[in-house]
């Protein structure tokens, strides 16, 4: 069943249009992977998506309800999460409380404190420390632990392995698995286009704000990908 | 003997300090601007008091029990129907309209309570006194209000630190964005918090308002000195209140001492001494970042 | 160009007025233009370089002082003090810059109004000096006609507040104006592209001191009396404030809309003391609320027009060019 569906999309800043006419979706259960180079409006379509930025014009549905035009904060008691760019984690407060705060609207669900220290057990022995203290690995396995204990349906991520070691990212991808048994669906911005391959189910391609390729990541053809990322016409 | 009582009222008088500076903190410590009505209000919840008291009958600390809500129903408002309409254009539009409202406070009250200076009074309390020492006497009130200024910073402490809607406080300050993505309206918790201050301005306003009188134009000086004392104990630095409250009234006390109309002069001066050598603040950073 | 017709018309108006015009329309015209000079420094602080000010009563004082001391004790003409005031308020706003550059926003609000206040205690304190809370008087004015004290006194507020209107424009539209664009839109972008970001502003932040300093030599030139209380009141900066926000910040028409409006008002509410004051700031705060480019912005969104063009257009040859 669709969970998340996006349909004819638009959006702006100020003067600049930086989404058009993206439909897409996710079903429960389901990986998509969203590629594209710099600028391609990733990002602006993970705004819109968790309500950080109000779409122009289309509509965005979570089972089958428009949600577009409500605010980040509504969206997450309906069960959207994000894992933002950066990682940005609450400085003042400890790894504990970090995830505690995840947990603000109050949503049930099988992911618990307990449940996170299983995910990613070398957060047990950080959790009174301040996020600023964690290398750049752990800060990104509690920005996902955060995400998680809200206990979303739909959970995104924007550019988990930026800036992250390759051996941090392998432990951060292995754990994904996991979170997708939960049966939530999962959107993954990722500008290395293997990494999130390699996990999803399907890809979405962007392109000056427009999708210009969609498909199954099993068998995509590659000189087909690389042609859509880099912009190059058929 | 008179250098310990004059460091002895410089400390008393640095917990009315103390006391304003701790709503102002709050304010700058989770909304990152400063309130230029802060003076105002203390002198408004001065004037309401009085109002409670001569309507009700009540004595000024017990109308803390009707005046402590409304105060806070009025810096949610403020906050709520005011403040968070300009968040997204940077500080001056919130620093403009506070202004604006400053003058609207103090002529309203001047409408409405004449130029008169008030005072506040509760049976024999302000006056009531304590020897610690033979030759060392202090009041009572200054001694009430040193206890509230810890109460008031132990309880937001613990507010701060163990509950949920604390660490919603700390989270929205540190990155209201992504608060927002945690389900936190930020701008509930903005004016939450400036009820929360409006809150200590009521008790503010009556312990100053039974300490001295007051009249509709005191804001300004009143918001001056809270000023003073977050700029010593560093901008939004919950503990740093009560030292740079400390710090203001000794050295008001002392230039007071060695010439009476140094007063004012010496406590300006020490808050520029410390913007020259440390301009963050003796304690430097936000709440709770001990 | 019919802009420079109605600058130059204006201009003929106003340089003729001491000819046609009453003592009382004389008068009013000074008050309105050393307001206007008041109202172009905050506005170039606050509106250009981001510097809200409530302290800018620390130079109006600064000023008033400047011509006491001169004219009283040093025996120069009260009216060539102008300048010096100028001079001695941007010397006295070099070290408050040094203070006040170290703090950010709203803190550098409050820390002006701080420094002002100490200025306040400090004249008040001052018994032997500068008279204390009671203050001292321009005796010399004394020796001038009055006819001919007003006629200097007026073309003295003209020539300061052409000084403030055109040093803002050309301030604008010089590399430092640029800078200031630059640093409001984005301070680390401006340092990036080489914008020396403290260095601009400290130049506005001296001019601006400059223009407050002279207009407050000349206030006091009309009220004789300097009163600590009243020259390092913190009035100046609700005027001051009040004119510019509802005028349109951040515009150079805008000021000038703002006092001609605030004048109106203060003469439709006199006799009515403390509702007058009230009336200012709820209109300030409504402004900012409803309409926080002014009337002067209400007025370019609806027609685009600028008296004083302080953005740089494309010569037309290049536009020409590339249309072939």
């Amino acid at each position: 069943m669709t969970l998340l569906h996006l349909e004819n999309v638009a959006a702006h800043y100020d003067q600049f249009q930086a989404l058009r006419d993206i439909s897409l979706s996710v079903a429960a259960g389901e990986t998509l992977a969203v590629v594209g180079s710099n600028g391609a409006g990733k990002s602006t379509l993970m705004k819109v998506i968790c309500g950080a930025l109000p779409a122009s014009a289309g509509r965005v549905r979570l089972n089958g309800q428009d949600i577009a035009g409500q605010p980040a904060h509504r969206l997450t008691a309906q069960g959207i999460a994000m894992v933002p760019e950066g990682r940005r984690l609450f400085r003042s407060l400890t790894v504990e409380d970090n995830l505690r705060i995840g947990a603000y609207a109050g949503r049930k669900g099988p992911w618990t404190l307990e449940r996170i220290y299983q995910l990613f057990p070398e957060l047990v022995k950080r959790r009174d420390n301040r996020g600023l203290d964690l290398s750049g690995g752990e800060q990104q396995m509690v920005a996902i632990g955060r995400a998680l204990m809200s206990n979303p349906q739909m959970l995104l991520m924007d550019e988990i392995s930026l800036g992250l070691a390759p051996i941090v990212v392998n432990q951060i991808y292995r754990a994904l698995p996991d979170i997708a048994a939960e049966g939530m669906g999962l959107l993954i911005v990722e500008q290395d286009i293997n990494r999130s391959l390699s996990v999803a189910a399907r890809f979405c391609c962007l392109m000056e704000g427009r999708v210009n390729l969609t498909g199954p990541c099993a068998d995509t053809d590659r000189k087909a990908l690389m042609d859509a990322y880099f912009g190059v016409s058929a | 003997m008179i250098v310990l009582s004059t460091l002895v009222s410089g400390v008393l008088l640095g917990g009315f300090y103390a006391l304003l500076g701790l709503g102002l903190s709050l304010t700058f410590g989770i909304m990152r601007t400063v309130n230029l009505a802060h003076g105002d209000l203390v002198v408004l919840a001065s004037f309401l008091a009085l109002a409670v008291t001569q309507m009700l009958g009540l004595s000024p600390l017990v109308s803390l029990i009707v005046l402590v809500p409304v105060m806070f129903g009025l810096g949610y408002a403020l906050q709520g129907l005011v403040l968070n309409r300009v968040l997204k254009d940077g500080m001056m539009p919130a620093v403009i309209i506070t202004f604006g409202l400053a003058f609207v406070i103090q002529n309203g009250l001047l409408m409405g309570f004449s130029a008169d200076r008030m005072v506040l009074r509760q049976g024999t309390l302000e006056t009531a006194g304590v020897t610690l020492l033979p030759g060392l006497t202090v009041g009572v009130l200054p001694l009430i209000t040193l206890g509230a200024v810890l109460a008031l910073m132990a309880g937001l402490q613990l507010l701060f630190r163990y509950t949920l809607i604390g660490r919603a406080f700390r989270a929205t300050s540190d990155d209201p964005q992504i608060a927002a993505l945690m389900g936190i309206d930020p701008k509930h918790v903005y004016a939450l918090a400036m009820g929360l201050a409006c809150a200590i301005i009521a008790v503010t306003g009556v312990l100053m308002g039974m300490r001295s009188n007051f009249s509709a134009f005191d804001g300004p000086i009143r918001l001056i000195f809270a000023f003073e004392v977050i700029i010593i104990g560093g901008m939004g630095s919950l503990n740093g209140v009560l030292v740079g409250g400390m710090i203001l009234g000794l050295s008001q006390v002392i230039g007071g001492a060695l010439n009476p109309s140094w007063f004012q002069l010496t406590g300006h001066l020490a808050t520029l001494a410390v913007l020259i050598v440390r301009p963050s603040g003796l304690f430097p950073e936000t709440i709770d970042r001990s | 160009m019919p802009r420079i017709l109605i600058l130059a018309g204006l201009g003929l108006v106003l340089l003729s007025l001491p000819l046609w015009g009453s003592g009382y329309q004389q008068r009013s015209v000074v008050e309105f233009l050393y307001f206007l000079s008041l109202a172009m420094a905050w506005n170039l602080l606050a509106g250009y370089a981001g510097l809200v000010s409530i302290g800018q009563q620390a130079f109006v004082g600064i000023g008033a002082y400047a011509l006491v001391v001169l004219a009283e004790d040093l025996g120069l003409n009260p009216f060539l003090t102008l300048p010096l005031a100028a001079a001695v308020a941007a010397l006295a706003a070099l070290p408050a810059s040094w203070l006040l550059f170290r703090l950010q926003g709203a803190y550098f609000a409050v820390a002006t109004w701080v420094i002002a206040e100490v200025l306040r205690l400090a004249a008040n304190a001052s018994i032997d000096w500068l008279g204390g809370g009671r203050g001292r008087a321009v005796r010399s004015l004394g020796g001038f006609e009055r006819g001919l004290r007003e006629d200097i006194t007026f073309y003295a507020a003209l020539a300061l507040a052409a000084v403030a209107v055109a040093g803002a424009v050309w301030l604008l539209r010089s590399c430092t104006g640029l800078g200031l664009m630059a640093i409001r839109d984005s301070e680390p972008g401006a340092q990036a592209v080489g914008v020396e970001t403290t260095r601009t502003k400290r130049r506005v932040y001296l001019f601006a001191a400059a223009i407050t300093g002279a207009a407050g030599a000349l206030i006091y030139i009309t009220q004789i009396n300097v009163r600590p209380d009243a020259a390092f009141s913190v009035n100046w900066a609700a005027y001051v404030i009040f004119i510019v926000v509802i005028g349109g910040i951040g515009t150079i028409e805008g000021p000038i809309i703002g006092t001609l409006i605030f004048l109106a008002l203060r003469e439709a509410l006199s006799g009515l003391e403390g509702w007058s004051m009230l009336i200012f700031g709820a209109i300030a705060i409504a402004m900012m609320l409803f309409a926080p480019r002014g009337i002067w912005g209400l007025v370019t969104e609806r027609w685009n027009i600028a008296l004083f063009p302080i953005r740089r257009q494309m010569p037309a040859r290049f536009i020409e060019k590339e249309t072939t």
